[in-house]
């Protein structure tokens, strides 16, 4: 079996914030991520999902050592990277890049594309083989640019062009793990599914691994292997895409996944819908025992108490629920 | 009978220094009570822009709107592109109220949720504070807003995202208006907060007996609430049918490249999509012919290039489905693949 290129084991990532007024010192923290455990292997893409608040981008951040974790260990490459300093980073930071959300505030507005992809090869005191200027521009011809933009400006380019030049300073460094955080959410319709087809080719020309943060379950259905999805800082599923979309057992993934509306109008009113009552708990102070007890439609006395762990009730497959649903094949 | 809304050729453009941007062009449609149209489109297709001409929102001194949009209320009809605007400024909140994509923006975060929601009560109704107030409370409860009675004195940042789309909704019902304009009320929203809201929409339509638009650019939120669907593209509709019609018998390329270029949480089987090749065009010089000839991986079918020279008319292609497109019937259903 081949190894991880990342392993997070426990992963805890706790934001301190101040609870009562302005000069009393805040004791109580937000528990953003809160024991997760993830793998990715070369070539694959992990689906991370959940609602807003959650922690999916907490543990995104946290994985590329942008956030210092409070506990638990990440492995990068066969290498335990949780304690390096921001210094002993960098030289392995060319191995892991990001893909930002907003195409309109990732890119900085006063330097032209070939200056904003350029600066990736300058951080790392990178000379690509055949110049500089002639990679940019192979860069941008990859990912769909017109390479005779590139003394262009960023207000000059389209949002699905703009993010196009986020995944060409992504992939210009060579990586093997690139963090996607909602990368097409800003987008319109038609302009998604371009990028979701260059996420997709680039993955099989270089072997990517991706960790594809997202709440739109039905692009993650598309383009992840396996799906992770998270509640209030904790895993509540962790499936094969197949398995989890067709067979889902935990309470929580199966609301979210009726609630997605499917673009069918007879699919629509046939399907069953579990119309989740509530809103997300504060994750300053999250409900005692199952996280999602307090929205969860089968909950008993021992949801309220007993913290479920996340166990393997299939190869494969790992559910954080005391009751779960039963297996539907 | 005549519905109880009646948009005819209306076109909204903003001239600017770069030229005339042509927002919304030639649009016509009608709503009646009980019945939700769907506005489909990217951003930039002029869904907003419309809604906003109907709600008379429009700067009228900076903004030149022509055509009708007439409302059919009980007292008689009303042109709220003609009307006087304080005529205009009566029906707003009463006989059409809209919501908003970003509850936290729309909502005053000095004031109460109580007196924000009885301050539109009181602007048409004979009642003091106390009142508003009482009737703020009931259309909590009626929104789904559990303890509405403390909950009423609270501030819109003790709210959350959901709760405050409740309100808004509240707000917008509080006269029980005709019409109802949702501009894309769920997009800032969680899936199942999403789902909730839709459903108090649907509620709320049955309570109350309105016409509902919604204005959306989610293709899944449509199916499951809309009975009629415009699609716009680049200021235009460019397809206008019944909901169902829209989604099994596409009558125009550019809807069936929508509805082949998104992932389908339903279908597993990892298809590669198929993406709309390009961008939709600046509204300031819109390319002669049909604007959404570039992207169109059908124009070469056409003859005699007509495309690129001859804008298409809004033609019915079956029976009350209309479509922008020179495509003949057959060239259409193979556009569809068999679908």
């Amino acid at each position: 079996m081949t190894q991880p290129i990342l392993k997070i084991e426990g992963l805890k990532k706790h934001f301190p914030v101040s609870t009562g007024g302005v000069f009393s010192k805040g004791k109580g923290v937000v528990k953003a991520v809160d024991g997760v455990d993830l793998e990715i292997f070369p070539g694959q893409t992990i689906g991370l999902v959940g609602e807003s608040g959650c922690g999916k981008t907490t543990v995104g951040r946290t994985v590329l050592k942008l956030y210092e974790p409070t506990a638990g260990s990440i492995e990068f490459n066969g290498e335990d990277i949780t304690n390096l300093t921001p210094k002993q980073m960098k030289p392995r930071r060319s191995q892991m890049q990001m893909i930002f959300q907003d195409p309109f505030a990732s890119l900085n507005p006063r330097q032209t594309v070939g200056t904003l992809i350029g600066n990736t090869f300058d951080i790392q005191k990178i000379t690509p083989a055949g110049g500089k200027t002639e990679e940019i521009q192979r860069l941008m011809k990859r990912v769909g640019l017109n390479p005779e933009h590139i003394n262009r400006y960023p207000h000059e380019f389209s949002g699905g062009q703009r993010q196009r030049i986020g995944v060409a300073r992504a992939i210009a460094l060579k990586p093997k793990l690139i963090v996607a955080d909602e990368p097409v959410s800003a987008l319109d319709v038609s302009i998604q599914a371009q990028v979701v087809n260059l996420l997709e080719d680039l993955q099989e020309e270089f072997k990517l691994s991706y960790l594809f943060v997202a709440h739109d379950l039905s692009v993650v259905q598309h383009i992840s292997d396996r799906v992770v999805v998270m509640y209030l800082g904790k895993v509540m599923e962790d499936a094969d895409k197949k398995d989890l979309f067709s067979n889902p057992r935990h309470p929580y993934t199966r609301a979210l996944l009726s609630a997605v509306p499917v673009p069918d109008p007879k699919l629509g009113r046939a399907r069953e819908r579990i119309i989740l009552q509530g809103d997300l708990p504060s994750p300053v102070n999250p409900p005692p025992g199952c996280v999602f007890n307090t929205r969860c439609w089968k909950v008993q006395d021992k949801c309220r108490t007993e913290v479920p762990e996340l166990l393997q009730i299939e190869p494969g497959h790992k559910i954080a629920c005391h009751f779960p649903e039963a297996a539907s094949k | 009978m005549s519905a109880f809304l009646e948009v005819k050729n209306l076109t909204v453009s903003f001239p600017t220094e770069d030229g005339l941007v042509q927002a919304s062009n030639d649009i016509s449609f009608s709503v009646d009570r009980g019945e939700t149209l769907a506005v489909v489109g990217e951003s930039g297709s002029g869904k907003s822009v419309t809604s906003l001409a109907i709600m008379g929102l429009h700067n009228r001194q900076t903004t030149n709107i022509n055509g009708s949009a007439v409302l059919n209320l009980e007292s008689g009809p009303i042109d709220v592109i003609s009307a006087p605007e304080d005529q205009v400024r009566r029906l707003r909140g009463k006989a059409m109220s809209m919501i908003f994509q970003d509850p936290m923006s729309a909502l005053h975060p000095y004031y109460s949720i109580g007196d924000q929601l009885s301050e539109a009560w009181r602007l048409y109704n004979k009642g003091d504070k106390k009142a508003g107030f009482k009737r703020a409370t009931e259309m909590l409860e009626l929104v789904g807003i559990p303890d509405a009675s403390t909950r009423v004195k609270e501030f819109p940042h003790q709210f959350s995202g959901g709760m405050r789309q409740r309100v808004m909704i509240a707000m917008a019902l509080i006269n029980n208006p005709s019409l109802l304009i949702a501009d894309e009320p769920t997009t800032a929203l969680d899936v199942t907060v999403q789902s909730q809201i839709l459903q108090l929409l649907k509620d709320m339509q049955k309570e109350f007996n309105m016409a509902v638009i919604l204005i959306t650019h989610d293709l899944g939120v449509v199916a499951e609430v809309a009975d009629r669907v415009n699609v716009m593209y680049a200021g235009k509709i460019v397809e206008q049918a019944i909901a169902d019609s829209i989604y099994y018998t596409p009558d125009h390329p550019y809807t069936i490249g929508l509805l082949n270029s998104i992932p389908r949480v339903d279908q597993l089987e990892g298809k590669r999509l198929i993406a709309i090749p390009g961008q939709p065009p600046s509204l300031i010089n819109l390319p002669q012919g049909c604007s959404f000839r570039k992207r169109c991986t059908f124009a070469d079918q056409v003859a005699d290039n007509l495309c690129a020279t001859v804008a298409p008319s809004l033609d019915v292609k079956e029976s009350a489905h209309f479509s922008r497109c020179h495509l003949t019937e057959k060239q259409l259903v193979a556009a569809r693949g068999g679908k």
